[in-house]
């Protein structure tokens, strides 16, 4: 992480999705900060509940589509049209039919990988990146809910774990640095 | 008199080896993860040595027609296109099932494609690469097998030919293989994660480190997955169907009686979705048995997987005879002829094991009793797959061998490097496979979490009472805030 200041954080482990879900609801409604929930498996609609906005990636893969549409369009027209002429079959020069399978191949490759990349980016993702787990057992079988305590002045660490044990943690809320 | 429709089953079994207790999603990280973790053991092992050897001939063979040439094979003046082209088609459709699997399955939200959708996509990669070995084997010059692509070249600019369906398949095989690698792993990153952090040996835990690209399983990182999952589907959908067509192009754009038809692409595709599921049945079978998956890959799930075989083995079936009613309607002699001569002709056995093997065969599965019989199912799935194999080399061969012309009437006669260089195909599969079903997960473990609670009533991670009060307790809550 860039920022080598240490923030101090609380952990409330959860057993099941279904308690989860009311948690995040209440602790939010509550006014408490969620710093971010942590999810063996994608829990329908988390990021909904935690207020998070819908991703733009499919706009993304749109845009890189659509640039390899009008790049294989181009390369295509360029090359047999332009770059060499050439008679094949006694058509035209440019023979959009024709183009259609290698145009449509390379939208497909252009907005997958395009979207791909995009998506290892914004989740800064990729080989040799170091995770940042909060507990081990997220990727098995807890529901790990982790709340910045920096970010929420407003309440007390006391009343915030308070908070987590009244809806429905399975062990004792611990403290975490990062 | 009413009719009740039965409850479905469940998408996860029980702890069958452990005392049959309903599984929780710490049993699924454990199941799944225990082959990676554990030492090969001897099953393992001796499978791998018959791949390695089987590896070794088809080496040998591919040395043969590498540095001889391709006059090494039985091909001839009249049939220039024979085994190459039949290993080349019969793999790209066994590439088709899992793309198949993970993405028109997923627009269909069938979520028993949660438990096999990893080893089908695998076993999809694993197909085109070997189908992609038979592109390289029958150039005669594989190293210059880059002048398929459009690179500037030293003949002044000298391009492809981008309205040859040859070059159309360069683009759609590469592309595929590309997506379906790039589906397949984004689907590998979570569970590698899982593995990561189970891991002791220090070794271990640095690779699986490096190849779970730092996931760490965050709210917001698994929606923005859920949302590239959802549109690679989207892109593979059109992608998985366009293969084949474009494979099936190779052949009907051309002008040879029995190529030349307008059925072919829709056809291939089924043929392909057919041979694809019957191999994903096979491996899967043995993969359940060796590694003990009963929970995960239930009957349930070989029965939906029987069900797509005998609908796309019925298409394939009619894509038979509408052929055959086509030849005789279209009154072009030349055309009746060679259809005539498949069925009839010195190649009737071939066409005839086509027929029982990809038609009859599968009209087993309308009995609900055969669709569940894991036995059927295994000899089923490989008998299509010899069908499968043997409507490409009828298509191809018996097209090609008797032409306009009596004089130059041959028979294909395939030599040892013929069947060598498919067997290299089967060893460099299966070696993959085992080398792939021993260091990663072969279930996806994150989706099946995510299926087990709502498709299973009984699961362990259940309602406890001081959960339902919780949620009892949410109105009173938000009176409370307000």
């Amino acid at each position: 992480m860039a920022n080598t200041e240490k923030n101090k954080y609380l952990v409330g482990i959860f057993d099941d999705e279904d308690v989860l879900i009311p948690a995040v609801k209440k602790i939010r409604a509550r006014g408490v900060n969620i710093y971010e929930v942590y999810t063996p498996y994608p829990v329908h609609d988390l990021d909904v509940y935690l207020g998070y906005k819908r991703s733009r990636l499919s706009k993304a893969a749109f845009l890189f589509g659509i640039t390899g549409t009008f790049l294989a369009i181009l390369m295509q027209t360029y090359m047999l049209g332009f770059a060499w002429p050439m008679i094949i079959g006694g058509k035209d020069y440019v023979t959009y039919p024709n183009f259609v399978p290698v145009t449509f191949e390379l939208t497909v490759l252009l907005a997958a990988l395009g979207m791909v990349a995009t998506f290892l980016i914004s989740n800064n993702l990729g080989p040799g990146k170091q995770a940042v787990m909060f507990d081990p057992r997220s990727t098995d079988d807890k529901f790990v809910m982790a709340i910045d305590l920096s970010a929420n002045s407003k309440f007390s660490q006391e009343e915030i774990e308070k908070i987590l044990t009244e809806y429905g943690v399975s062990e004792k809320p611990k403290e975490k640095e990062l | 008199m009413q009719l009740t429709s039965p409850i479905r089953e469940p998408l996860v079994g029980r702890q069958i080896h452990d005392e049959n207790r309903p599984t929780t999603y710490h049993d699924i990280t454990n199941d799944i993860c225990r082959q990676v973790e554990a030492p090969p053991n001897m099953r393992w092992m001796a499978a791998m040595a018959i791949s390695l050897i089987v590896l070794a001939w088809g080496s040998y063979t591919l040395y043969r027609t590498w540095f001889f040439g391709i006059g090494e094979w039985g091909l001839n003046k009249t049939v220039g296109w024979a085994w190459d082209i039949t290993n080349f088609v019969w793999w790209v459709g066994i590439g088709h099932a899992g793309t198949l699997i993970s993405a028109i399955l997923l627009l269909f939200r069938q979520k028993w494609r949660t438990s096999i959708n990893r080893a089908a996509e695998a076993m999809t990669i694993f197909a085109v690469l070997c189908a992609g070995s038979f592109i390289l084997m029958h150039m005669g010059r594989p190293w210059l097998a880059y002048w398929a692509l459009p690179l500037p070249n030293t003949y002044g600019s000298l391009w492809v030919n981008f309205n040859s369906p040859l070059v159309w398949d360069v683009f759609a095989i590469s592309t595929y293989l590309t997506v379906s690698l790039v589906f397949w792993y984004i689907g590998l990153i979570p569970d590698l994660a899982t593995i990561r952090e189970r891991a002791k040996n220090p070794i271990a835990r640095f690779i699986y480190g490096l190849l779970s690209f730092g996931w760490d399983g965050s709210a917001k990182t698994w929606a923005r997955y859920e949302m590239v999952a959802l549109v690679l589907a989207g892109l593979s959908t059109p992608l998985v169907l366009s293969v084949h067509t474009i494979v099936s192009f190779d052949f009907a754009t051309s002008i040879i009686p029995g190529w030349h038809t307008t059925i072919f692409p829709p056809y291939f595709v089924a043929g392909a979705i057919f041979s694809g599921f019957a191999m994903v049945l096979t491996l899967m079978l043995i993969t359940r048995y060796v590694f003990k998956l009963e929970p995960y890959i239930t009957v349930g799930h070989v029965e939906s997987m029987n069900k797509i075989i005998l609908l796309t083995g019925s298409i394939v079936g009619v894509a038979y005879l509408t052929e055959f009613f086509m030849a005789w309607y279209s009154g072009v002699q030349y055309e009746r002829y060679a259809f005539v001569n498949r069925a009839f002709g010195p190649y009737w056995w071939a066409y005839w094991t086509m027929m029982t093997c990809n038609v009859i065969s599968p009209q087993f599965f309308w009995f609900k009793a055969m669709r569940r019989n894991l036995y059927v199912t295994f000899a089923l799935s490989i008998v299509v797959n010899i069908g499968m194999w043997f409507e490409r080399f009828v298509i191809i061969v018996t097209s090609l061998h008797r032409d306009y012309l009596p004089s130059s009437w041959v028979m294909f006669y395939p030599t040892y490097v013929d069947v060598g260089d498919y067997l290299f195909s089967f060893g460099f599969f299966f070696t993959l496979f085992f080398l792939f079903a021993k260091f990663l997960p072969v279930i996806n473990m994150a989706e099946v979490k995510a299926v087990l609670k709502s498709s299973n009533p009984d699961s362990a991670n259940s309602y406890s009472e001081e959960v339902e009060a919780v949620v009892e307790s949410d109105t009173s809550v938000k009176k409370e805030i307000e």
